[in-house]
């Protein structure tokens, strides 16, 4: 690519390949925008580290309230059931960040599950690599059908979501096979081992973090998946392959569901088969609840890893509280997205009017 | 002779029903910067699109440096050293002013991550060449639209480009952005670069451009220096209009309207102005009367009408119908007041396809039609009823879907609408573009007939013949402020061009005088 020849490598050669040759006049020179207000960053914190205030906040009025809940037993408790909803975020975030959404998430995960189950028979290799070869597939061919056949990602998903789960259901006959995982095999390590304590899902659920941060914000595929979110035609016009990103994107998130769902067959030892209903739906809020715009182009790997922290850690007090029936969790889980929804269109509305208004 | 490092030959675009381009010939040499101008539905932005890769021509084919290359993608127009700025900022504005300039270029460090240092720093440096100064860290949004403009062009500029592209740019700029602009074009033509531009600005294609190519119904019509180049014969290219004996007869007495026209107007707009669009217009309309806008495309007609419609929201300015104040920037408001308007494009902002004639005439007073909440059907059919005869509007029934109607019915449609709402000022705006002859016709004999039934008529329209014969007085703007007003005897297609095409120098006389004139005019009321 000629245009990704980067001209600023000798240093000062860059503007005088395409800039104006002299500096400008002094005069000329207006000072355009950008000063920002206390409220503009108020706005920007509150948008970035919202999510992230609430868990704090959360964690020590629930430490205070309950002995049991700072235990290390419970708290390891919430990071390994966390670990794979924040798995199937990650991808989730890639494909909102997108200007996306992947519905299919819950059926491949459990798909990913019952195909981890079933391998681990021929082994840890075939046990990881058949899942992630078969959702890695779904997830591309939804890529395929949004990006190249311009479908739209609600009905893709949708139909992918369908046909996932009726594969699972095919190869489980009916749900009524449940393949087991031998719990001393190396496969099971994957899900059960520990290492200082804390459990292999958790260590590699932080590495995927790690890693996905580094892709969205510091290369450039991650730029481009927030151009294409942001302004899709704009990227197109600016030399961006928008049907590559968005292929991409939905792999991965195929992928990372699949994987999420084999992890978590290791961690139980078996490929059980009423799990993942609703999980997209989870998996979208935490992403939202993280401060990823729903609508695309603004978001953030680590607010994602938050949401999902966060409505763990909800999930996990209402537990406590013996009394509560365990359905409340839903309740606040909602109540807590309608909040994220309604701050962030309010900050996004403020940011519009102050960008449209005159002077 | 140089060679031409972009040129078309024989290109042809079609689009349906249109033949958007046709056997245009056109090129542009290294340092020259070559203006591209021409009315609405010319073909401008059709060629930029074709030249650039967006559109794919049907016949004929784009050369650069004389070789065959017709580009598939943008992408590949870019790499073939073609940069375009759209006239609309085609950039994201979510992500920051640094991350919109290197997008698929950044640099890179260790581990090929992206050095966000270097990128910060290079871009402020890049920037500050173009006046911007400002944290490129921040969203590109949170930018003037000026400013993310300038983005835009050195973005498109820093790239190794060989012909720069630029529709409409100064669109939306401040007069000192136009300055550093011009400059960054002067600097851009030194190097051997060649610009093609694009605008409608007369007086700045003087300013910069060494070519011109006129464009008309998809047709090159002139092609060659600028200079040397009569402005009013500039004019009577574009809207393909003699200029005839008219020159011979100097400048027109702009202003002052002397007819005694008794009535109190129905509609005054005093001093509205919209950023960079509006500065200051103000004229009357009285019951009766046909107020023509006159000037070329973008000269301000459209965002005229809106504003007064309360579709824009003006930054200075009143309006008042029949002597009480309108709320301005409520569409609402003016609906209530007895405004209404007819929209320039009736696709978008206006016909429902889907639902029938009847639906659609009726939408608009549906609350007016109901009692506590039910519509009277038999009200609706009446009403119908009346207007599908008074407009004389066919169609099978007033079920069948609006969709499937003629261009002009389907403007009769929206009419329909409008008039149902018992408006007393009608904002026209390209009424009758699009339709056939004859539809064209029932169109403006129905205008007229309004008029004659007491309604304030504001038209505005690209045709001058129906801009000239449909209106009583013609009030010609230019780059959004009053340049003229012509009455009585004046109105006619030669003083029209003059009024578009008057000399820079006599702009500060006629934008003194004209709206004074029309003030006084009002006042005298």
């Amino acid at each position: 690519m000629s245009v990704a020849k980067s001209r600023h490598d000798g240093g000062g050669s860059a503007p005088g390949e395409g800039g104006p040759a002299g500096p400008a006049k002094p005069a000329g020179a207006a000072a355009h925008g950008g000063t920002s207000t206390r409220a503009d960053r108020w706005s920007t914190f509150a948008q970035r580290h919202g999510a992230l205030v609430a868990l704090l906040l959360t964690v020590l009025i629930a430490s205070a309230s309950f002995d049991s809940f700072a235990g290390a037993g419970n708290l390891k408790n919430i990071a390994v059931s966390s670990a794979f909803l924040a798995i199937v975020a990650l991808g989730m975030t890639f494909v909102i960040v997108s200007g996306g959404i992947d519905l299919s998430v819950g059926s491949v995960f459990v798909l990913g599950g019952v195909l981890a189950a079933w391998g681990s028979k021929y082994g840890p290799v075939v046990a990881l690599l058949l899942p992630l070869a078969v959702c890695g597939g779904i997830g591309l061919v939804n890529g395929l059908l949004i990006a190249r056949a311009r479908l739209a990602p609600f009905i893709v998903t949708l139909a992918a979501m369908l046909g996932a789960r009726g594969l699972m259901l095919n190869i489980t006959d009916e749900g009524n096979d449940t393949f087991l995982i031998a719990k001393d095999s190396l496969f099971a390590d994957l899900g059960r081992g520990k290492l200082l304590g804390i459990g292999a899902p958790v260590w590699i659920t932080l590495a995927l973090f790690l890693l996905g941060g580094l892709l969205l914000r510091r290369t450039r595929f991650g730029q481009q998946v927030y151009a294409v979110g942001g302004n899709e035609d704009a990227a197109s016009l600016m030399g961006t392959s928008v049907s590559r990103t968005k292929i991409t994107v939905y792999a991965m998130s195929g992928l990372l569901a699949g994987l999420a769902g084999a992890l978590n067959a290791a961690w139980l030892a078996s490929g059980v088969t009423i799990l993942g209903q609703g999980m997209e739906l989870e998996a979208i809020s935490a992403v939202v609840i993280g401060g990823t715009l729903l609508t695309g182009g603004l978001g953030y790997v680590s607010g994602s890893l938050v949401g999902v922290l966060l409505l763990k850690v909800i999930q996990n007090i209402i537990n406590q509280i013996g009394s509560l029936d365990s359905a409340y969790q839903q309740v606040v889980s909602g109540a807590f997205l309608v909040v994220v929804v309604v701050v962030q269109t309010w900050l996004g509305r403020r940011r519009k009017a102050r960008l449209t208004a005159p002077g | 002779m140089a060679e031409h490092v972009l040129s078309t030959r024989s290109l042809t675009k079609r689009f349906p029903g249109v033949l958007a381009l046709d056997r245009v010939d056109f090129g542009v040499r290294a340092g020259e910067v070559h203006a591209l101008i021409g009315e609405n539905g010319a073909g401008k932005s059709t060629l930029i699109k074709v030249l650039t890769g967006v559109y794919a021509p049907d016949g004929g084919e784009v050369l650069r440096d004389g070789g065959p290359a017709t580009f598939g993608t943008p992408l590949a127009a870019q790499q073939a050293g073609i940069s375009t700025i759209y006239q609309e900022v085609n950039l994201v504005p979510l992500m920051s002013v640094a991350r919109n300039l290197f997008l698929g270029r950044e640099p890179r460090g260790r581990f090929g991550l992206i050095d966000f240092d270097r990128m910060h720093r290079e871009s402020e440096r890049i920037l500050s060449e173009y006046g911007v100064r400002t944290d490129v860290r921040r969203p590109l949004g949170e930018l003037g639209v000026g400013a993310q403009q300038m983005v835009a062009l050195a973005r498109a500029v820093w790239v190794d480009a060989k012909v720069v592209v630029m529709d409409e740019p100064t669109s939306s700029l401040e007069p000192r952005e136009v300055e550093t602009l011009f400059g960054v074009i002067r600097r851009l033509r030194d190097r051997g670069v060649a610009v093609v531009y694009v605008s409608h600005r007369l007086d700045e294609l003087y300013a910069v451009c060494d070519a011109v190519t006129v464009l008309r119904d998809g047709r090159t019509v002139h092609t060659g220096p600028l200079q040397g180049l009569e402005r009013l014969r500039l004019v009577s290219m574009m809207l393909g209009r003699e200029i005839g004996e008219v020159r011979a007869e100097g400048t027109t007495k702009f202003g002052g309207d002397h007819e005694a026209a008794s009535a109190e107007p129905v509609l005054r707009v005093d001093g509205l102005s919209v950023q960079h669009q509006l500065h200051d217009v103000s004229f009357a309309v009285r019951p009766g009367e046909v107020v023509g806008l006159g000037g070329l495309l973008g000269s301000g007609r459209t965002e005229t009408a809106k504003s007064v419609a309360g579709a824009l929201a003006p930054s200075a300015g009143r309006v008042t119908v029949a002597g009480a104040r309108v709320r301005t920037g409520s569409p609402g408001a003016a609906i209530r007041a007895g405004i209404s308007l007819l929209p320039e494009d009736r696709k978008t902002e206006g016909i429902v396809p889907g639902l029938s004639v009847r639906e659609n005439i009726a939408l608009a007073v549906l609350p007016r039609l109901s009692r506590a909440g039910l519509v009277s059907e038999a009200r609706i059919d009446s009403l119908v009823g009346t207007f599908m005869e008074r407009l004389r509007i066919k169609a099978s029934s007033p079920h069948q879907k609006a969709g499937e109607l003629s261009g002009g019915n389907q403007q009769k449609v929206l009419l329909a609408r409008w008039l149902a709402a018992e408006p007393r000022v009608l904002l026209l705006d390209e009424p009758t573009r699009g339709i056939d002859v004859g539809a064209k016709a029932e169109v403006q004999k129905l205008v007229d007939e309004l008029a004659a039934d007491g309604l304030g008529v504001l038209l505005i329209s690209s045709d001058l013949e129906e801009l000239i014969e449909g209106s009583d007085r013609v009030v010609v703007l230019r780059d959004g402020a009053v340049v003229g007003e012509l009455t009585g005897d004046e109105v006619t297609e030669d003083r029209l061009m003059e009024a578009i095409a008057a000399a820079a120098e006599e702009e500060p006389h006629l934008a003194d005088a004209a709206p004074g004139d029309v003030r006084k005019a009002a006042a005298h009321d």
